[in-house]
C-alpha cells in the first residue's frame, strides 16, 4: 500500500509548525502563562511556545502559541464527504440544459424554520450571485422561487408541487443548539409522510452544513460554506439528467 | 453628543458639494416624508394602543405568558373594537375599579370588571383621568432623560468615534460577561442582538431569559440587568457606557416604552427597514415608528437607522444613492417626530467588493458624504460584512481600512467589525483583537482628518457628486409616484413590498370620531424637553 505521511509545514519540511489562539479564564501573570504552555502540551504539542499573552479584562488572557505539531496523517487515506460533480460554468449549465433536457429546470428555495437569515438562499439565489458567480435567478434556463426566511415546511412543499419543481433548496445559517438539525429533519419526514421524498431533489446549505451531514438527514446533498451558485447548479443539472436518464 | 463635527479641533477635510443642491434633496425628503405623515395621522395600531397602556403603568404577564398590555388591548377589541383606542376605555375602566393601572387590568385579565361596566362614568370624569394618566407617562419619560443627564454629568461620554460591540449569546449572564469584557477592553456601546425573529412577535417577551437564539430576547428584565452592569462598569472606568436594544418589527413603539423604564441611550428605528428586510407590512411600520421616535425624542434616545441593510443585498457602488436617499427619508420622518438632528444615528456601511480599485477611495467618498450632509447627527458606520472572509487575518485587514475610513471621516458610532465575522458570533477574545485594531487606528490616525484635503476635482470629491447628483433624480421620482407606492414597486433594495402584504396588517386601524392617544398630542404639544427645558 502506497502511503503519503504529512504534517503542518513552516519553513521546513516535516517541522510540525503550528499556530494557535486562545483564551483562559485567568488572570494575566507568570503563572498564567505556564498554564497556557502545559495545556499546549496537553494537546500533544511539543517545543511549545507562548509568544503573546495578553489581558483581556479581569480573569481573562488571550494567549498566542506557536509549537511542533507531533502526529502525520495518510494523505492517501484520505477522502472528502463533499459532492462530487464536475463544475460547469453559467453557459454550459445553461447549454446543457437546453440541449440535453430541452425544458426549463425548476427550482424553490428557502430558509425554513426560527431562521430568519436569507443571507445563505440569496448567495445561492438572487440574480447577483455570490463570489463573481451568478445566482440562480439569472439562468435563462432555469425557473425559480425563492420564498425567503421563517417558511413553513408546509408552505414550502405546497409551493414546491405548484411549481412543479425538480429541485428544493433549503439554507439554514443558525446552528444554535441544533435547531438546523430538527427543522430539516422535518422536511424530510413530512415529504415522506406525502410520500413527496423521491419527487424533488433535496439540497441543504449553509455554514453549518457539509454534504455527510445532509445525506445523514436524508438530502441528496449538502453544501457549506463558500458555495457558489454554479456548483449547485451544477449538481442539479447532473442529478436530474441522471434522473431522467438523459446524461 | 452637541458638538458639530467641524468645531472639534479644527475643521474637518471637505467636499466642495452645493448648498442649493443640499437643500434641494432635504426639501425633497420633507416632502415624502409629509406625504406619509398625512396616512399616520389618521391611523394607530394594536401595538401603538399596548405601548399608551405600558406607558399608563401597565407591566406583567398572564399565567401563560401573555403580556397583560396584550391581554386589555385584545379584551377591547372583542368587545368594543379598538377603532376609538384604548385610552378612553381604559381611562374609565380605571374609574370604575377605583385602582390603578397595573391593578386595573389585572382586574379586567381576571375578568372581575369588563369594558362592557363602564356606561356609567362622564366623559367629564375619562377626559380628566387621560390628563392625569398622559401626564404620568411624560413624568416616565422624562424622568429617564434626566437620569441620563446626571449620569452624564458624572461620567463624561468618551471621544468619538464611540467603539459599538455586539453581545449576542442568548443568555442574559452571558451577555453581561461578554459585555464586561468589551468595555474592559475598550468598548464604549454595548449593544445586545435580539433573539431571531424575535421582531415578528407580536408581543414583548418577559422577565429575565436565557434561551435566545443568535441573540437574547429583548425584555424589560433583560435590558434592566444589562443597564446595571453597565452604570457599574462606567463608574469603575471613568466614562459612561452606553447601552443599545432594537425597537423594530411588530413591537416597535411598546420596546420604545420599556427602552425608557430602563434608561436605555439608542434604539435602532429603521423607517424602512422592518418593511424591506423582514416583510413586515408599511402601514403598521410607519404609524408603529412614529409613536416610537415620539418617544424616542421625549425621553432622548438616539436612534440608529439601518442604511447598511441596502448594501448587503445589493451592489455597494452601483446603489449607494439609496443609502443617500434613505438616510434623507429617515431624517426627514424623525424630524415630523419631533427627533433633533443629535439624536439621528443615520447608517452606513464599508460593503464595497475589495476587488474592486480604489474601493477604498470610494468608500471615503460615502462615508464623508454621510458626514457632509448631516453635520450635526451622530452618524452610525457599520463595518465590512459581506466581504469579510473566513481567512480571518485578512479580515482583519478589512477593518483596518474600515477603521481608517471611520476616524478620517469623523464618524461617530462605530460599530466594531470583527475578524471572525463570516464564521460565528464573536468569541471573547475576537472583540478583544477588533478593539486592538481600533485602538490602535483611532490613536494614529485621530487628526488626519484635521491635516488632509480632498482634491476639488479629484475622484473622491468627483464620487461624492455622483452619489449625490443620483440621489437627487431618485428622490425625484419617489416624491412624484410616493413613498407607499415606490416600495411597493422595488424601488428600495430591489425587493417589492405590497401596500397590503406582510405581516401585522390586521393590527392597524383607522382612528374613530371619539379617537384619543393623550400621550402622543402631549409630547405633539410640549415639544421635545416639556416645559423644564432639560
Amino acid at each position: 500500500m502506497k502511503q503519503e505521511l504529512i504534517k503542518p509545514y513552516g519553513d521546513t519540511l516535516n517541522d510540525g509548525a503550528v499556530q494557535l489562539s486562545f483564551t483562559l479564564p485567568i488572570e494575566n501573570s507568570a503563572r498564567a502563562r505556564k498554564a497556557a504552555e502545559l495545556y499546549a502540551s496537553k494537546l500533544n504539542l511539543e517545543n511549545v511556545s507562548v509568544v503573546h499573552a495578553g489581558k483581556i479584562s479581569d480573569n481573562f488572557t488571550f494567549f498566542v502559541v506557536y509549537a511542533s505539531a507531533v502526529p502525520t496523517i495518510d494523505y492517501e487515506s484520505v477522502e472528502t464527504g463533499e459532492v462530487e460533480v464536475r463544475v460547469m460554468d453559467f453557459y454550459e449549465i445553461n447549454n446543457t440544459i437546453e440541449k440535453k433536457l430541452n425544458r426549463l429546470i425548476s427550482v424553490v428555495g428557502a430558509t425554513i424554520g426560527n431562521d430568519a437569515h436569507t443571507v445563505g438562499i440569496d448567495a445561492i439565489m438572487n440574480m447577483k450571485g455570490y463570489n463573481q458567480d451568478y445566482g440562480l435567478e439569472r439562468y435563462p434556463q432555469i425557473k425559480t422561487c425563492n420564498m425567503g426566511a421563517q417558511v413553513s415546511c408546509e408552505s414550502l412543499i405546497e409551493r414546491a408541487l405548484q411549481m412543479k419543481a425538480d429541485a428544493i433548496l433549503i439554507s439554514r445559517t443558525v446552528t444554535q443548539r441544533e435547531t438546523h438539525i430538527r427543522n430539516l429533519t422535518e422536511l424530510v419526514e413530512l415529504l415522506k409522510a406525502q410520500d413527496l421524498r423521491d419527487r424533488f431533489l433535496l439540497v441543504a446549505g449553509g455554514p453549518g452544513i457539509t454534504n455527510d451531514l445532509a445525506t445523514g438527514l436524508g438530502y441528496d446533498a449538502g453544501f457549506g460554506r463558500g458555495t457558489r451558485p454554479s456548483q449547485v447548479a451544477s449538481f442539479l443539472v447532473t442529478k436530474i439528467l441522471e434522473k431522467e436518464g438523459k446524461t | 453628543m452637541d458638538g458639530h463635527y467641524l468645531e472639534k479641533g479644527g475643521k474637518m477635510a471637505h467636499i466642495p458639494l452645493k448648498q442649493k443642491q443640499i437643500s434641494r434633496v432635504k426639501n425633497l425628503a420633507r416632502k415624502i416624508s409629509s406625504q406619509v405623515q398625512g396616512f399616520i395621522s389618521i391611523h394607530s395600531s394594536i401595538s401603538v394602543e399596548r405601548t399608551i397602556l405600558r406607558l399608563y403603568g401597565v407591566d406583567g404577564v398572564d399565567n401563560s405568558g401573555v403580556p397583560l398590555s396584550n391581554r386589555v388591548v385584545n379584551s377591547l377589541l372583542e368587545r368594543r373594537g379598538l377603532n376609538n383606542g384604548i385610552s378612553r376605555f381604559f381611562s374609565a375602566a380605571m374609574l370604575v375599579s377605583g385602582r390603578d393601572a397595573q391593578e386595573t387590568a389585572q382586574s379586567i385579565e381576571r375578568r372581575e370588571i369588563s369594558f362592557d361596566d363602564i356606561a356609567g362614568i362622564s366623559q367629564e370624569d375619562v377626559d380628566k383621568k387621560e390628563k392625569e394618566l398622559a401626564k404620568r407617562a411624560l413624568a416616565v419619560l422624562d424622568g429617564s432623560r434626566k437620569r441620563k443627564k446626571k449620569k452624564l454629568e458624572r461620567y463624561p461620554l468618551p471621544s468619538q468615534p464611540w467603539r459599538y460591540l455586539i453581545v449576542a449569546t442568548g443568555n442574559i449572564y452571558e451577555d453581561v460577561t461578554q459585555a464586561t469584557s468589551a468595555v474592559h477592553s475598550g468598548a464604549d456601546i454595548i449593544a445586545q442582538i435580539r433573539s431571531t425573529a424575535q421582531s415578528l412577535l407580536d408581543y414583548i417577551p418577559y422577565g429575565p431569559t436565557t434561551d435566545g437564539f443568535g441573540g437574547t430576547f429583548a425584555t424589560q428584565a433583560n435590558f434592566r440587568i444589562m443597564r446595571e452592569t453597565l452604570d457599574k462598569i462606567s463608574e469603575e472606568e471613568g466614562r459612561y457606557i452606553q447601552m443599545v436594544n432594537y425597537a423594530s418589527g411588530l413591537c416597535m413603539a411598546e420596546i420604545t416604552a420599556c427602552a425608557t423604564f430602563e434608561d436605555l441611550d439608542i434604539l435602532l428605528n429603521d423607517c424602512m427597514y422592518g418593511i424591506l428586510f423582514r416583510d413586515i407590512n408599511m402601514k403598521r411600520t410607519f404609524i408603529d415608528q412614529y409613536f416610537s421616535r415620539l418617544i424616542c425624542s421625549r425621553a432622548k434616545i438616539i436612534i440608529n437607522t439601518g442604511e447598511d441593510n441596502y448594501l448587503t443585498t445589493s451592489d455597494a457602488i452601483e446603489n449607494a444613492y439609496t443609502v443617500t436617499a434613505s438616510q434623507l427619508i429617515n431624517e426627514a420622518m424623525a424630524k415630523d417626530s419631533l427627533l433633533s438632528e443629535d439624536l439621528l444615528g443615520l447608517g452606513h456601511a464599508f460593503e464595497i467588493d475589495p476587488h474592486v480599485e480604489n474601493a477604498f477611495l470610494y468608500e471615503l467618498a460615502h462615508a464623508q458624504l454621510s458626514r457632509q450632509l448631516f453635520p450635526k447627527s451622530p452618524i452610525k458606520y457599520m463595518p465590512p460584512t459581506k466581504y469579510k472572509s473566513t481567512d480571518i487575518f485578512y479580515s482583519h485587514c478589512l477593518d483596518t481600512l474600515f477603521n481608517l475610513a471611520s476616524v478620517t471621516t469623523g464618524q461617530e458610532i462605530h460599530l466594531s467589525g470583527i475578524l471572525t465575522e463570516a464564521i460565528h458570533n464573536p468569541f471573547l477574545h475576537d472583540r478583544y483583537l477588533a478593539l486592538g485594531n481600533i485602538n490602535y487606528v483611532f490613536n494614529v490616525a485621530r487628526d488626519l482628518g484635521r491635516e488632509i484635503e480632498f482634491k476639488k476635482d479629484g475622484f473622491i470629491a468627483r464620487r461624492a457628486q455622483k452619489v449625490l447628483d443620483e440621489t437627487e433624480v431618485f428622490l425625484k421620482d419617489i416624491e412624484g409616484e410616493g413613498l407607499m407606492e415606490a416600495i411597493a414597486k422595488g424601488r428600495f433594495a430591489n425587493i417589492k413590498r405590497p401596500l397590503k402584504g406582510g405581516k401585522g396588517l390586521d393590527g392597524v386601524f383607522e382612528k374613530g370620531p371619539e379617537y384619543t392617544n393623550p400621550v402622543m398630542d402631549l409630547i405633539v404639544r410640549e415639544g421635545r424637553t416639556g416645559e423644564d427645558g432639560l
